[in-house]
Formats: structure tokens, C-alpha cells, sequence
């Protein structure tokens, strides 16, 4: 499925799992960005918009390299965006029970992969930038994004890839340890 | 006759090579690190995440492709110096390095990721005090190698005082570092393990042993990484087969009482190079 900003009901139908593009605009933003953004209000039109765990390495007017950040480091600073209107959240690494609770009937959590940030930036134009003295990692830059390819890790009904995964991850740890503990010294 | 890297010839050397090591693995994924993706990739049977590494595999071509780093992260610079016996290790040499390390950040460029520890302000050029940390070796040649250290790989690194009649836990104490850390270190990551030696001793073995090639292992290591690999965690914490690249590791003698364990995660985008400083006449 390809995705356009502003996002609207479309984001529902999305099921963890499913490859998609998304194009239209997108705000990075991490730790700093979200404190201010909370603090002092949101400086873009949120309705709709998606948000992107990213700090970027920018030339001028260009974007060298764009790729996400850890998104469970904002776990805690997520609920304000959700409930001004954002759609969809980007990051890598998925996000808490918490933030999975409030996608609920209204936004995605959409996972790109980490490291690529070639990739990202081959499809990202910028269109401008908010908060540009908390440095270059910690700006929140706005970018027009050109169908960025995208898996939707948690969706807007409770299924969550990173904590089904989790999940089948320690069972088999325990399986593991088990059978370590068995064997003779 | 000893040659100070004080000298502005020499000195110019020195930062040139370490500039010069830090561009190249910044924008090169080495071979042995690509040829154990692309072995991956072809074995991987999880949808997700052989999509996963498609991406990356399309990433480390456009980076090489534009030139540009892999990776936004451009990570701390970690740096190895060995030096020939004709070289003096004085404080010029790590100026130089951390020279090196200011024209690198200009010029490939790199994020400027180095910040004072409690105020967070940023140096903006990734030097600071102990950054680059610089270790010194002797050596035959004159080598400036680079590992630049994304932060999301190693923020779940881990360090465990083991007791001396537990090295039979070593294994499960390594998968464990990786259930705990799930997707965070980008995954399919590489582990570099060391045993032995003291608290910090381990922690500076498991980061060296990252710098070894990962075209082989050991059967210890390739235990432990079979093992790491039937957690499913899979490229990015979405699923699948392919947790971990490799496992490396480094032992060291301890104390009779001790078993230091550190696992230093690397993420998949395992940068490293190296440069022979050409020395003036």
C-alpha cells in the first residue's frame, strides 16, 4: 500500500506485518525535540502528520544520510503527539505497551530499517526546519518524503511484530537455558 | 633516529591516515561483513526480514555508490594506533589523531555525536576529553585503524562478573545479552566477546574483538552463535532467521577468584578500516 500525508482513516485498515511506502511530508524528531515540542507546543500542524525517530546528517540543503533512531527511547513523550492528531510514528525498534495502547483506533507504528540511512535520504527532499539551535541531530526537520518503504510494526488494533517476537524470543531462551542446565558439567 | 609525531610533516601524516581510515569506513562496508550479509540474505526464510535485508544490502551499495556514510550514526571514533619502534608515543600523536578525527567530521561528514556526559553539550567536532579513545600498541608498521561506534549497538552491551565455576554459562550469558536487547541494536548484529582479564580488561577485549574479520569462527563461537540465531529476533527485532552475523571473541588470563564476561553488540553496519601512515623522509 502507498501512504500519503496528510494520513486519515486509511492508517486503520493497516495490519503488523505489511509492506508500505509513504510519501508527503514527515517531521524527525528525538529525546530534545520531543521535550520542547511538549513543553512548548507543537510548531507543525500535527493533524494527520507522521513523525520520524530520526537526527540526520545535513549539507547545506541536503540530506546525506537519514536513517531512524531507537524509538523506545521516547516512549514516554509519545501520548501528546498521538493525541493532537499524528498518524503514524517512524522509528526503528518498536515502542512500549504503553504507546502501543494509545495507536489504538487512531495510528500506526511504521518501522524502517535501521542503518539505511542512504536509503532514506535517496528518497528525501527537505523542506525546512524547526528548533535548528538544538544541533543537527536534535532538530526537528521537515522533509518531503518519495514512497520511503516502510513495515508496519504495530498497528492501530493492538498487534505489535516487535512484542510477538519478544515473546517467542524469551520462550526460546528458556527452552535454551533448560536444556544448557540438563546436560552434565 | 626516533621521529616525534610533533613534527608538522609527520604530524599532518597522522591526522591525514586517521582522516583518511575514518571516510573509508564510514562509506565501505568491509567485504567479509557484506559477504556474511548477502550468506544471510540467501538462507533467511522470513518474509519481513528478508526484506530487511534487502533494504540493507541496497543501502551499502548507495552509500558506496554516492560516497556517502551508511549510516546517520556516525558513531564515536574508537581507534587503534600501533607503532614501529622508531615512532615515540607522545602527546603529539593523539593530538594528531584527534586532528584526524576534526577533518574527518568536516569533510566526509560526520554527525557531530560527542557531548559532555551530564550538561549534553555538544563539542561539535566529536572530539572531547577521551574522545577518540586511542589505543597504543607496538607494532612493525605504522598503522592507524578506525572503528567508529554507533550508539544504539552499543547501549546494550553488557558486562557480567561471572563466577569462576561458571564459564559453562559464558553462552547463555551472551544470548541473553541479545534477548534483552530485542531489536535496539539493529539487528542481524555481530558480538564481540571477551573473557577474562579484568572489569575493564574484558569490555576493551570484546570491543578488539569486533575488529577481527568475521569470514570464520571458532566451534565455540559458532555454538553461541547458532544459539543467539534460534531466538528469532531476526534483522530490526521484526522476525527471523538471521539474529547474528557472527560471534567473535577474545580471551585474557583473570584471577584465580574472577570470570569477567563483556559483550560489546555491534550493530549490522560493522565499520571498520585501516591506513598505514606514510612517514615523511
Amino acid at each position: 500500500m502507498n501512504l500519503r500525508t496528510p494520513l486519515g482513516d486509511e492508517v486503520l485498515d493497516l495490519r503488523a506485518g505489511d509492506r508500505v511506502t509513504l510519501s508527503g511530508k514527515v517531521y524527525t524528531a528525538r529525546d530534545e525535540a520531543h521535550e520542547r515540542m511538549r513543553r512548548e507546543g507543537i510548531p507543525f500542524d500535527p493533524r494527520g502528520a507522521a513523525v520520524y525517530h530520526c537526527g540526520p546528517v545535513v549539507a547545506g540543503e541536503r540530506i546525506l544520510a537519514a536513517g531512524p533512531t531507537t524509538s523506545a527511547r521516547m516512549n514516554a513523550f509519545t501520548g501528546f503527539l498521538l493525541e493532537a492528531g499524528v498518524r503514524a510514528i517512524i522509528g526503528k525498534g518498536g515502542m512500549s505497551p504503553a504507546v502501543r495502547e494509545l495507536l489504538r483506533g487512531r495510528a500506526v507504528y511504521l518501522a524502517f530499517t535501521g542503518g539505511c540511512a542512504v536509503l532514506a535520504a535517496s528518497r528525501m527532499r527537505l523542506s525546512g526546519v524547526y528548533y535548528p539551535d538544538l544541533g543537527m541531530a536534535e532538530a526537528v526537520w521537515a522533509i518531503e518524503l518519495d514512497h520511503l518503504p516502510l513495515v508496519v510494526g504495530m498497528d492501530a488494533h493492538g498487534a505489535d511484530l516487535f512484542a510477538e517476537v519478544g515473546e517467542k524470543a524469551k520462550l526460546q531462551f528458556r527452552r535454551l537455558s533448560n536444556s544448557t542446565e540438563k546436560e552434565p558439567a | 633516529m626516533m621521529r616525534d609525531p610533533g613534527d608538522p610533516a609527520l604530524f599532518a601524516a597522522i591526522a591525514r591516515a586517521t582522516r583518511d581510515a575514518l571516510a573509508e569506513a564510514e562509506v565501505n562496508l568491509p567485504r567479509d561483513v557484506i559477504a556474511a550479509l548477502e550468506q544471510a540474505r540467501s538462507r533467511e526464510r522470513n518474509p519481513v526480514a528478508r526484506g530487511e535485508l534487502d533494504q540493507i544490502l541496497a543501502n551499502v551499495a548507495l552509500a558506496a555508490e554516492r560516497n556517502a556514510p551508511l549510516c546517520q550514526d556516525t558513531g564515536v571514533p574508537v581507534v587503534y594506533v600501533t607503532l614501529p619502534p622508531e615512532i615515540a608515543c607522545t602527546f603529539s600523536l593523539y593530538r594528531a589523531v584527534e586532528e584526524g578525527v576534526r577533518r574527518a567530521t568536516r569533510e566526509v561528514p560526520l554527525r557531530p555525536n560527542v557531548v559532555d556526559p551530564l550538561t549534553r553539550k555538544n563539542t561539535g567536532d566529536n572530539t572531547g576529553p577521551g574522545i577518540p579513545a586511542v589505543h597504543v600498541r607496538p607494532g612493525n608498521e605504522f598503522r592507524i585503524t578506525v572503528l567508529p561506534k554507533g550508539a544504539g549497538a552499543e547501549n546494550v552491551s553488557r558486562l557480567g562478573m561471572l563466577l569462576p565455576t561458571e564459564a559453562g554459562t559464558i553462552p547463555r550469558f551472551v544470548t541473553e545479552t541479545v534477548l534483552l536487547a530485542g531489536g535496539r541494536p539493529c539487528p542481524p548484529v555481530i558480538l564481540g566477546v571477551g573473557i577474562g582479564g579484568t572489569f575493564d580488561g574484558a569490555a576493551a577485549l570484546a570491543k578488539e574483538a569486533l575488529l577481527l574479520p568475521i569470514d570464520s569462527m571458532d566451534q565455540y563461537e559458532q555454538a553461541i552463535c547458532d544459539a543467539v540465531n534460534t531466538l528469532g529476533i531476526g534483522p530490526m527485532g521484526l522476525g527471523g532467521d538471521t539474529t547474528a552475523l557472527a560471534v567473535k571473541v577474545r580471551r585474557s588470563a583473570c584471577h584465580t577468584a574472577s570470570l569477567p564476561v563483556a559483550v560489546n553488540v555491534q550493530c549490522w553496519a560493522a565499520r571498520r578500516a585501516s591506513r598505514v601512515v606514510e612517514v615523511p623522509p
